[in-house]
């Protein structure tokens, strides 16, 4: 068995800041288990992707590439990692928990008779790995058996990309063979859903509203409760998969990330999915009527109570406040 | 078209989460059970593209007894038949574990298309439809949300991050997770509920599938979060817990 190797994944031409965090943590793995850690960049074209990882305290750097690699696919990159992972031998893979590891890291898992370890927030002595059950109501302490690879994949936040060591790494190449008839998915090029108009991400105050509202009738509710405060409105996935607000206006892994100075959550329960995409947050108001709902977790204030009573009283004292 | 979907029963969403003694589970005594979310939503696309291109839709799940209200739920919103696979252990398998339950009982039916939701709301790992594609040997696509058969195949519409999607064609037989919200669900009729009492639920010990590895992954003790900020809780009736978060916010948070 050799080592931890993190799998890397290109964002717009770069090293994507998830992969540094996940760098970060198989650098923590490195240090618990005393293996050495190694890059792979899957690709078709990996030389700047590769020199960005070089920088980092990895003891190779290995461009995984091959022409069939070019757009991804998950028969492609199964095949290539299959391939050095048999030559290799790793004992540990870490990858970051992005759309494109979930739809690969299983079936690649699965062919090697494991399972992930998938959506990891924390990694102690053991190793043990920490990942949140119930919609994040509940930690889980998950360890790995047997001779085999583990597999892991992190939570984005859950490790920080600057605490990612910097060294310098020998880089060299890994050609697997691929014929293009195994790759049985055409892939399209990604668009946009809709143009966007609303720029959460810039918004100092956001005030956003999730499946407790009940219906969309009730939606004036925080409505008014975001003009009293000058706020955008934003959403948890329920309310605009409804149709009641536009995809647009929604917060979290699937919609947009906010770092707003006050998130004001009202009925959002806060599950992870949501959590990563807003937490970063200078100050969290969470309304909700369970007190065990996860989003009190990152909150700074709470109210535990009815939001069909608070809100309209919350309004009113705003606009007082504000007079 | 011959579609199977794999569905799954989970605790309530605002089901009160108790330890059990092992430390290892949740107390599952006093909990109701409902469909999972995303499978919902797998089960919904099955029956559209059943009225579409006929054929037939068939429902397989894994657990102890009681899974046995949720296969007849999808059978009253329209499902054929149902396949259950009795298991009262499930806890002890990982993820490739249950998968490989999940396949022995689906390989001999032959599906054209195999649908699962995209992540169960109580373990959340997000992995059964890819391993089950893995393992039959069938191309996947995951995070779906619309389906269209076409003369070749399928074209799927996919859910990439951050707003962005992509549209993937792939043949068939085919595996697809589906992603909660791409339609709107329908609830089971009167005569459906009538009607699914006379289809035929085939009940598969899990002991007699051939599936039993050890698992390679094991949950070893589960606990509640431990609370990454304190947070000031405001207590009162509305409207004074109302007027004190405005003070906070404005004094205190200097955010207002």
């Amino acid at each position: 068995m050799s080592g931890v190797w993190i799998v890397i994944e290109e964002r717009d031409g770069r090293v994507g800041r998830i992969s540094w965090e996940a760098v970060a943590a198989a650098q923590q793995l490195g240090k618990l288990t005393g293996l050495p850690v190694a890059a792979i960049l899957p690709g078709a074209q990996t030389e700047a992707l590769a020199a960005e990882a070089a920088g980092k305290a990895l003891t190779r750097v290995v461009r995984l590439e091959h022409a069939a690699l070019a757009d991804y696919t998950a028969d492609g990159f199964i095949l290539a990692l299959e391939q050095l992972f048999e030559k290799e031998k790793p004992a540990y893979v870490v990858f970051p928990h992005t759309y494109q590891v979930r739809d690969y890291a299983p079936a690649l898992a699965a062919r090697m008779h494991q399972s992930l370890i998938g959506d990891v927030v924390s990694i102690s002595e053991g190793p043990v790995f920490v990942r949140q059950l119930m919609q994040g109501r509940l930690s889980g302490e998950y360890r790995h058996a047997g001779s085999g690879t583990c597999f892991v994949s992190v939570q984005s936040g859950a490790f920080r990309a600057d605490h990612a060591e910097t060294g310098t790494a020998a880089v060299e190449v890994f050609s697997p063979s691929i014929d293009p008839a195994q790759i049985r998915a055409k892939p399209g090029q990604p668009f946009r859903g809709s143009a966007q108009t609303v720029d959460l991400g810039s918004a100092q105050l956001i005030v956003s509203v999730g499946r407790g509202i009940k219906e969309a009738e009730n939606l004036p509710l925080v409505q008014d409760l975001a003009a009293a405060l000058g706020a955008e409105l934003a959403a948890s996935r329920p309310i605009c998969d409804n149709g009641w607000l536009p995809i647009e206006r929604q917060v979290g892994s699937s919609g947009q990330s906010v770092a707003p100075k006050l998130y004001l959550a009202v009925g959002i329960s806060g599950a992870i999915q949501h959590l990563v995409g807003m937490k970063g947050s200078q100050c969290i108001v969470a309304i909700n009527k369970d007190p065990d709902a996860p989003i009190f977790e990152i909150a700074d204030y709470g109210i535990v109570g009815d939001l069909f009573e608070v809100i309209p009283v919350l309004t009113e004292a705003v606009r007082t406040a504000k007079q | 078209m011959k579609i199977l979907v794999a569905i799954k029963q989970v605790p309530e969403r605002d089901a009160q989460i108790r330890i059990d003694s092992s430390s290892k589970w949740i107390n599952e005594a006093d909990l109701q059970w409902m469909l999972n979310e995303s499978d919902a939503f797998a089960l919904e696309e099955a029956l559209q593209l059943k009225e579409k291109h006929g054929g037939e839709v068939i429902v397989v799940s894994a657990g102890p007894e009681r899974v046995g209200s949720t296969i007849r739920e999808a059978l009253a919103k329209g499902a054929d038949r149902g396949i259950h696979v009795e298991s009262d252990d499930l806890g002890r398998r990982d993820a490739l574990g249950v998968a490989r339950l999940l396949a022995a009982a689906i390989k001999p039916e032959n599906p054209d298309l195999l649908l699962t939701g995209l992540q169960s709301d109580d373990l959340g790992y997000g992995q059964t439809g890819v391993i089950l594609a893995a393992l039959l040997g069938l191309p996947h696509s995951s995070l779906i949300l619309h389906v269209e058969k076409t003369e070749l195949g399928l074209t799927v519409k996919r859910e990439l991050e951050e707003g962005w999607f992509q549209t993937v064609e792939l043949p068939l037989p085919a595996a697809l997770t589906i992603q909660s919200g791409g339609t709107k669900l329908r609830y089971a009729t009167l005569m459906g509920i009538k009607r699914a009492k006379t289809k035929e639920v085939r009940r598969v010990a899990a002991g007699a599938l051939g599936a039993d590895f050890a698992a390679t992954v094991n949950l070893e003790r589960v606990s509640l979060p431990q609370k990454q900020k304190s947070t000031q809780l405001l207590s009162g009736t509305p409207k004074e817990a109302a007027a004190a978060l405005v003070e906070k916010l404005k004094f205190e948070a200097r955010v207002l």
